[in-house]
């Protein structure tokens, strides 16, 4: 139904203000109100917008197609209101009831406005698909607003679980624990190259001893990176190779080069310090 | 594939492979590419640029930015007007050098590039299309 | 016409490419070291190259030139500061720089200029 044959923009108009007060009485008998996460006032601003918002837009624009330019400051309220809740803690259908909620207000304006029944069922056709649409539009923001926030968790966890150690002035360990996916590997690979710049540490020690597999993509990104660590003019020690996956390495065929390799971190740690021209002395 | 944005940049010498240089980082740094991403979609930019420029006789590239699936992505054309390249799984190896000259920098580029193609009519001309995906 | 400097540290040369270099700069700055290092008797070149954030094939060719011609002159080169995104990619790219000795900065690099200069052949180990 095109805005201009439809009444909801002219009803919407007449009774905006008491629209509103009935819409926000809905919202705060809810049970799905949080208080404790929501003032009153900043509930009441931001249903005043999204209602003038509507308002705006079924004047101008379509009843059902949301994603045309008139509805675009609807849409942006919505993905505030929607992204802010989601921070806050909102379930998603808490937050979707903001939209929804609007339907018993203003399903009862209709009414009262509108004595024909088929005219009447049309309208709250209209009026209730298009909140149906908004309230999922709240949905999918939200949804990819929390998968922003686990992307920055699982970045946080990442660099936390792979930091890179100094075991010596010029010598940094990595120990890298758990399964190294492509992705991961990556990144950590590119974290240890700025941790050798900042520090300006000749030697890194890649010690994959808590690493129970490796295929061919994570072996050729070591790789890369002792090979990308040589250009900057540092030198790489891989560590820990378990006897599995110096297997794999064999069978995989990968070609180590002239990488050097210690079974140990231990070992890796003497053949570092002894470049780096130090040496070790028991005292007896 | 839906484009979201293009620009048409010539390629004829070696101030322009600056500025391509330049105008493909500004790009990827817009599309949210991280720093390793963009050295590698700029580095293969200025290869072709460089063959396109020395080799090509000069040329043109055609900047797009893409959206397909919720993903982001960079293109970028190359197309030089001349005599083409006659054997391209020959061209695309390392350190080859055909009569037109496109060496190291075919090969090298598409590593970088996530998608990557090289369409060529002896006589006609020759496109390189480079692809890289956020 | 813009020329990249060229800056004497004892019996060292520095060049610090801070800009994005388009091919008559790169040439020209071959040119001035190879004068230079003739002129000043230089036996080692630092080329710093924290700035760059692209190197590309023809860059790293101009290194490779730089550090063979330097050689026949009885000067080592070693560039020094490449940045982590810029080797990713180089070794993506498959450019090895060979000949090129490196140094994450310059004062390593410096170190190495005076190690590679003590032995008498000018052969430290980090050739690549």
């Amino acid at each position: 139904m095109r805005g201009t044959s439809s009444r909801l923009p002219e009803i919407i108009a007449k009774h905006e203000q008491d629209l509103l007060d009935q819409w926000i009485k809905e919202q705060t008998s809810s049970a799905t109100r949080r208080p404790d996460l929501l003032s009153e006032a900043d509930l009441r601003e931001q249903s005043r917008t999204l209602l003038s918002g509507i308002r705006n837009a079924i004047q101008r624009g379509r009843l059902d197609d949301i994603t045309g330019s008139e509805w675009q400051t609807v849409r942006e309220v919505l993905n505030e209101v929607s992204r802010g809740r989601a921070q806050m803690g909102f379930s998603p259908s808490e937050t979707a009831t903001f939209v929804f909620s609007l339907k018993q207000p203003l399903f009862a304006r209709l009414r009262a406005e509108i004595r024909e029944t088929d005219p009447l069922v049309d309208e709250m056709w209209a009026a209730s698909t298009l909140l149906d649409k908004l309230g999922l539009h709240t949905t999918e923001v939200y949804q990819k607003s929390r998968e922003e926030v686990i992307l920055r968790q699982q970045q946080d966890m990442l660099e936390l679980s792979t930091p890179v150690v100094e075991l010596w002035d010029g010598v940094l360990a990595l120990p890298l624990i758990g399964t190294l996916d492509s992705a991961r590997t990556q990144v950590v690979m590119e974290n240890l190259l700025q941790k050798i710049v900042q520090t300006g540490a000749g030697i890194a020690i890649v010690d994959i001893t808590g690493v129970p597999t490796v295929d061919t993509l994570v072996a050729q990104h070591l790789l890369k990176t002792v090979a990308a660590a040589r250009l900057m003019g540092a030198d790489c020690i891989i560590s820990g190779i378990r006897p599995q996956i110096a297997q794999t390495i064999v069978h995989l065929g990968v070609d180590l080069g002239s990488v050097i390799t210690k079974a140990s971190l231990a070992d890796a740690f003497v053949v570092a310090l002894q470049r780096t021209g130090a040496t070790i002395n028991k005292e007896h | 594939m839906p484009i979201v944005k293009s620009e048409r940049w010539p390629v004829r010498s070696g101030e322009d492979i600056v500025r391509v240089r330049q105008i493909v980082r500004r790009w990827a740094v817009e599309l949210g590419f991280g720093l390793v991403d963009q050295t590698k979609i700029v580095t293969a930019a200025s290869e072709i640029a460089r063959n396109t420029v020395d080799y090509g006789g000069g040329g043109e590239v055609l900047v797009e930015s893409l959206s397909a699936n919720a993903r982001r992505g960079l293109r970028l054309v190359f197309e030089v007007k001349g005599p083409g390249i006659q054997n391209i799984d020959e061209a695309l190896k390392d350190g080859f050098t055909s009569g037109s000259g496109l060496g190291l920098g075919l090969g090298g580029a598409r590593r970088l590039a996530s998608e990557f193609s090289v369409e060529s009519r002896p006589g006609e001309g020759t496109r390189v299309s480079l692809t890289r995906w956020k | 016409m813009e020329r990249i400097p060229i800056l004497k540290m004892g019996e060292f040369l520095l060049v610090t490419i801070q800009v994005d270099m388009h091919d008559r700069l790169a040439l020209t700055l071959q040119d001035d070291l190879t004068e230079m290092i003739v002129k000043n008797r230089a036996h080692g070149v630092l080329i710093d190259i924290s700035a760059l954030e692209v190197v590309d094939s023809f860059i790293g060719r101009m290194l490779g030139n730089i550090a063979s011609v330097s050689r026949v002159l009885d000067a080592a080169t070693v560039v020094v500061g490449m940045q982590p995104a810029v080797a990713i990619t180089l070794v993506e790219l498959g450019l090895s720089l060979p000949g090129v000795r490196t140094a994450l900065n310059v004062e390593k690099g410096m170190e190495l200029l005076r190690v590679s200069l003590a032995a008498p052949n000018g052969h430290a180990d980090r050739q690549k």
